[in-house]
């Protein structure tokens, strides 16, 4: 087979994906134009593009389909980056009370109003999980732009996110497991599987993840990036194999790496998950009809009303326990209102996993863009208001 | 007398706070990167940062040297990031403690808890590596490495009269 053979047709793929790549840019341009997280615009960026859109992609879909794929791969995987597994314990021990706090107030609007809406037990499990985590991505870019790396209350925000992510690491199992099980027994087994899978690839991180980062480790970056997105996708890809989302196996290789083998893998893996990331949030877009949105819009404003006040209730709560005074409580809560890549995984997982409720996708979509666009701006807001708060105190005071 | 606070912040690097005789408070981040961040608190609202200074590692040791900065301190903080469950304090010695008067090696601090004295500051001079017969004063620093548990022990032990 020649490579002219090979590429026969190919013309009408590059230009098509060269075209979405550049509306990317261009979304991603505005986005910090306007100060903003780019991921909402990713999102309108594939409805645009996508199934009733203003033009469809013919022969650049299933490209972006295998893309949006290793975007999950590779979010899942910089996040497993980020910390080590005994940072996560550490973090688990002693912010166990702030993550209780945050699972129970944050997925009860999501999986209440499921069961309003007359969904079934594992659809509104989803959206519990949807309206649940806040995203990391956004978040800690926040706290970058905005300066506040080094405030007090930054701890106890880093701290929930990472509370979160274990969760996450529990929760995308179960709840694939909940997809695929029929009756009641089935589903406890399958329910259970899955936890006891994970917990022991955790245990197995722990132990052995001094071992494998040496064995990933070389000073080429070149050889590190390849040795690691192979792993990477292997091991994602077996975990489907047992019925496990790909992602948290990806998550699983990211906490197992430290050391120096993480610090490279870091720099050379960015921007890689940066162009993936974004294909991955497109693919989201294609596959929701935008005509769907309007019609949930009332139910996604409602939800994202009611999710955000309970996440500044529960970041405000953590940061009052750390003895953080109300300016940097407001800071801490208003952080952490951003929902982005993970409730758009969870979605995701839903959809690929063939739940059958019509309206979850369009919803999951319309809040993201919602609370995506919103927390980031909102949170600009928490110290005029404590300031103001603080004044109205003292003026009643005298 | 001063104390530096260290606080982890997970998946960014460990960040050291302290307050100055003027009342400021200051703090720096050490990245896991190796940059190291200056800053300072803002003084109607302490928990939020009012001012940074980014340097690269070079350019924070440079700093460090012409404030008579101990460049034990930074050997010491590369030392903890790489061994896990490794930390470092600095304890302060009160006039009434047991030990102020006697040698390092009268106090047994090693053989009791397993802590090791790394350095004695004293008047901000640091006397790196003190040996058993170094004789400890009252007010005097002791820059400590162990166990979080050890260095607790440590730090009552001092205070035990």
């Amino acid at each position: 087979m020649t490579l002219a053979a090979a590429g026969a047709g190919s013309p009408t793929v590059l230009i098509e994906l060269g075209a979405v790549v550049l509306l990317l840019a261009l979304a991603g341009r505005l986005a910090d134009r306007i100060g903003i997280s780019p991921i909402p615009l990713y999102l309108l960026a594939g409805l645009t593009v996508g199934d009733g859109g203003v033009v469809e992609l013919v022969t650049a879909r299933s490209f972006i389909e295998t893309g949006a794929q290793i975007g999950v791969v590779l979010l899942l995987l910089m996040l497993g980056l980020e910390y080590s597994g005994h940072e996560l314990v550490a973090s688990l021990h002693t912010n166990r009370a702030a993550g209780l706090v945050d699972l129970a107030l944050n997925a009860t609007p999501g999986v209440v109003v499921a069961l309003l809406l007359g969904w079934s037990a594992t659809a509104a499990v989803f959206l519990g999980g949807i309206t649940y985590i806040s995203s990391s991505g956004i978040v800690s870019k926040l706290l970058t732009e905005l300066g506040r790396v080094g405030n007090r209350e930054t701890p106890t925000i880093l701290s929930i996110l990472i509370t979160e992510d274990l969760v996450m690491a529990l929760f995308l199992p179960v709840a694939a497991g909940l997809l695929v099980a029929t009756g009641v027994v089935d589903t406890l087994v399958d329910v259970a599987v899955a936890g006891l899978a994970v917990a022991l690839a955790f245990v197995l991180t722990l132990r052995f993840g001094e071992h494998m980062s040496a064995v990933v480790f070389t000073p080429s970056s070149e050889v590190v990036l390849l040795t690691l997105i192979g792993i990477a996708l292997v091991v994602a890809g077996s975990a489907e194999e047992i019925h496990a989302p790909a992602a948290v196996g990806a998550l699983l290789v990211g906490i197992a790496l430290s050391g120096p083998a993480a610090d490279t893998a870091r720099i050379v893996l960015t921007p890689l998950r940066d162009l993936f990331a974004a294909v991955f949030f497109v693919f989201f877009g294609l596959e929701i009809d935008p005509a769907t949105l309007l019609p949930v819009l009332p139910l996604a404003a409602g939800l994202a009303v009611v999710s955000a006040a309970t996440k500044v209730y529960t970041g405000s709560w953590a940061a009052r326990r750390a003895a953080i005074a109300l300016p940097g409580r407001l800071r801490a809560g208003t952080a952490l209102i951003a929902r982005g890549e993970f409730s758009i995984i969870i979605a995701g997982l839903a959809l690929a996993g063939g739940l059958d409720e019509p309206k979850l996708g369009p919803l999951a979509a319309t809040y993201v863009l919602i609370l995506a666009t919103a927390g980031p701006l909102l949170t600009r807001f928490a110290d005029p208001v404590a300031f103001a708060v603080l004044r109205a105190r003292r003026d009643r005071a005298r | 007398m001063t104390t530096v606070r260290e606080t982890q912040i997970p998946g960014v690097g460990v960040r050291y706070e302290l307050e100055l005789e003027g009342g400021e408070h200051i703090g720096v981040i050490v990245h896991r990167s190796g940059r190291r961040e200056l800053m300072t608190y803002s003084t109607r609202d302490p928990d939020a940062v009012q001012w940074r200074l980014a340097m690269t590692p070079v350019e924070s040791r440079i700093v460090g040297d012409l404030l008579g900065g101990v460049q034990l301190v930074e050997n010491l903080v590369d030392m903890q990031q790489s061994v896990e469950g490794l930390v470092i304090d600095w304890l302060p010695l009160p006039a009434g403690s047991p030990f102020a008067g006697r040698s390092i090696g009268d106090a047994a601090v090693r053989s009791r808890t397993g802590v090791s004295i790394v350095a004695v500051i004293r008047d901000e001079t640091a006397f790196p590596a003190p040996g058993p017969d170094f004789g400890l004063e009252a007010d005097d620093t002791l820059v400590v490495v162990g166990t979080a548990g050890g260095i607790e022990a440590v730090g009552e032990l001092l205070r035990r009269s």
